[in-house]
């Protein structure tokens, strides 16, 4: 295991100073998630338009660099995109956490592919996969309307 | 008292993990094993192996002897009147749930009042939770000051001829507040409230008397006295125990059965249905003799000092922050370094080979109390030394380093 693949340099910067932190204006979803191992709370606002896509994305949350990073990289990244194509890249975001280490996407640019890999090191740390992918099953219960809270404990 | 000798028991610290000597600050979440514990397991299991109990061949005999060995060790060791008053159980969390819901049954109803504290691990609130469900019980919680001790004049107030029990832990996982169970003993028994008390924190590192105490039950768990998992130990005044229903049902606990009639087997079978761990129990005898061997004045002394030497250095440390500052504090200490979740210390910290817990260590009415989501928490045990604590804030500093923090 290295720490360094774990505490890159834009891992420590987005847990640092978060991207799109707060209440997004005019929201049409939201939802909230629980990480009941660590207590790590998200609450993601999103503003879909008439065409779904995603107009605004923000989230409010406490938790450790790696959840807050990959929140703040989510809403980097999907802002923009159809619910389709955020849906695609969340798939692929949790295929190179759990499974490949690689990132296999058609929605996002070199740019973007490599932003989102810097997470790709919490494979190596199994206790941390729910720090990371927190903020990405929040988005997905927002979009599909849910009303419970996620749970990382019962998703996972 | 030598405790590179001590230490040297222990085969795990010979062992690199992670390419890392191990610095072990995790025992208020379990301890680490002794050879004498892993050799009795291990001999019990290649050359004496029975189940206790029923059987008259020797290896029957042998064993039964031997589990009733540490029972009788169990009852030296917290002082109890009679070996009979010692149940064993999976861990503490089952002897809890053993008195809360068989007490329970008796002698809870409607509106009727359980009490315990802000600082109870989930397995002394939970239990008692399901009261409520079930007979609608009401629970008070008894407060803490900001240093996390009990204002012990608070939970007198909540004493009503409403309250049936009182449930409160004797050393906190959190704060390391050590409890004064004796004052709380005699204020409860004053209006006649029964008391019961989680000692899973107290007994690998204080002294537990349960005859001076005079509480009613005592709760603990073996693997955090350097023993082994899956045997908990339920200490009850034979008063209570007698009178109490059973817990739970099959062999080993009956005496008699007929198609229209079960007779209950005397304690302490009454309390152990089923198949014991019975390996386990045999081999926490050793445990015991390695606890009474170093002495419990010796034990506390060594302990005291490493956390005198690690609450000083950990302050000269910029933004970390210890958790509560209780009149009389044990080995347990809970953090937070202002800018660096609990999480991402507990990592980084784990690659210098110092092994910390974070996280609300099953305490989230407490650390709801305190304002904090999660802290980080460094637990001494017999083993650690000044240059375990030296690791331990050499590690902190790595941690302060990679988040940049000035």
């Amino acid at each position: 295991m290295d720490l360094k693949q774990l505490y890159q340099d834009i891992i420590l910067e987005h847990g640092k100073s978060p991207r799109n932190l707060g209440i997004c204006k005019d929201y049409s979803h939201e939802a909230k998630g629980y990480n009941p191992l660590c207590g790590d709370k998200v609450h993601v606002y999103l503003k879909l338009n008439s065409g779904k896509k995603v107009e605004g994305l923000t989230f409010e949350g406490d938790g450790c660099a790696i959840s807050l990073a990959s929140a703040s990289i989510m809403t980097e990244l999907v802002k923009g995109k159809s619910f389709d194509e955020a849906k695609e890249i969340m798939s692929a975001f949790l295929n190179m956490i759990k499974n490949t280490s690689e990132l296999q996407s058609n929605h996002l640019d070199e740019d973007q592919k490599t932003k989102l890999m810097s997470l790709s090191g919490v494979k190596q740390f199994p206790m941390r996969v729910k720090c990371a992918t927190l903020a990405w099953h929040t988005l997905v219960s927002a979009m599909e309307e849910k009303k419970e809270e996620v749970n990382t404990e019962v998703i996972d | 008292m030598n405790i590179n000798e001590i230490k040297s028991q222990f085969p795990i610290f010979s062992k690199k993990i992670n390419g890392k000597t191990l610095v072990y600050l995790d025992n208020s979440n379990s301890s680490q094993k002794p050879m004498g514990v892993i050799n009795k397991l291990n001999n019990f299991y290649k050359n004496e192996f029975s189940n206790i109990g029923r059987s008259i061949h020797s290896l029957a005999v042998n064993a039964t002897n031997k589990f009733e060995e540490t029972r009788m060790s169990v009852k030296n060791f917290i002082n109890a009147k009679f070996k009979e008053e010692i149940i064993f159980t999976k861990n503490a969390t089952e002897a809890i749930n053993l008195v809360a819901t068989t007490f329970g049954q008796q002698n809870i109803e409607k509106g009727d009042e359980i009490i315990i504290t802000e600082l109870e691990h989930h397995s002394n609130y939970v239990p008692w939770h399901f009261l409520r469900e079930t007979r609608k019980a009401i629970i008070k919680f008894a407060p803490i000051n900001e240093d996390g001790d009990i204002i012990i004049d608070k939970l007198k107030e909540l004493i009503t001829p409403k309250t049936k029990i009182v449930a409160v832990t004797h050393l906190s996982n959190v704060t390391g507040t050590i409890i004064p169970i004796k004052e709380i003993v005699e204020i409860a028994h004053k209006k006649n409230v029964p008391v019961l008390v989680d000692g899973c924190q107290s007994v690998p590192h204080i002294k537990v008397d349960v005859s001076d105490l005079d509480c009613d039950f005592y709760a603990f768990s073996a693997h955090k006295v350097y023993g082994p998992t899956g045997v908990g130990i339920l200490y009850g005044k034979k008063k209570w125990l007698e009178r109490l229903p059973p817990y739970i049902g099959g062999g080993a606990m009956i005496s008699e059965v007929k198609k229209e009639k079960i007779i209950y087997a005397q304690l302490p079978e009454k309390y152990e249905a089923g198949t014991m761990p019975t390996a386990e129990v045999i081999a926490f005898n050793e445990s015991i003799k390695f606890m009474q061997l170093i002495g419990k004045d010796n034990l506390m002394k060594h302990e005291k000092e490493i956390t005198n030497y690690a609450l000083e250095k950990l302050r000269k440390i910029n933004s970390v922050k210890i958790i509560g500052n209780p009149k009389n504090k044990a080995g347990v200490i809970a953090f937070t370094i202002k800018g660096i979740h609990p999480h991402d210390i507990a990592t980084i910290l784990d690659e210098d080979g110092v092994a910390i817990r974070a996280g609300h260590h099953c305490c989230q009415i407490l650390h709801e109390k305190l304002n904090l989501i999660a802290t980080a928490r460094a637990s001494i045990g017999i083993y650690n030394t000044k240059d375990d604590i030296d690791a331990l804030c050499k590690a902190i500093e790595n941690c302060r380093k990679i988040f940049d923090l000035k």
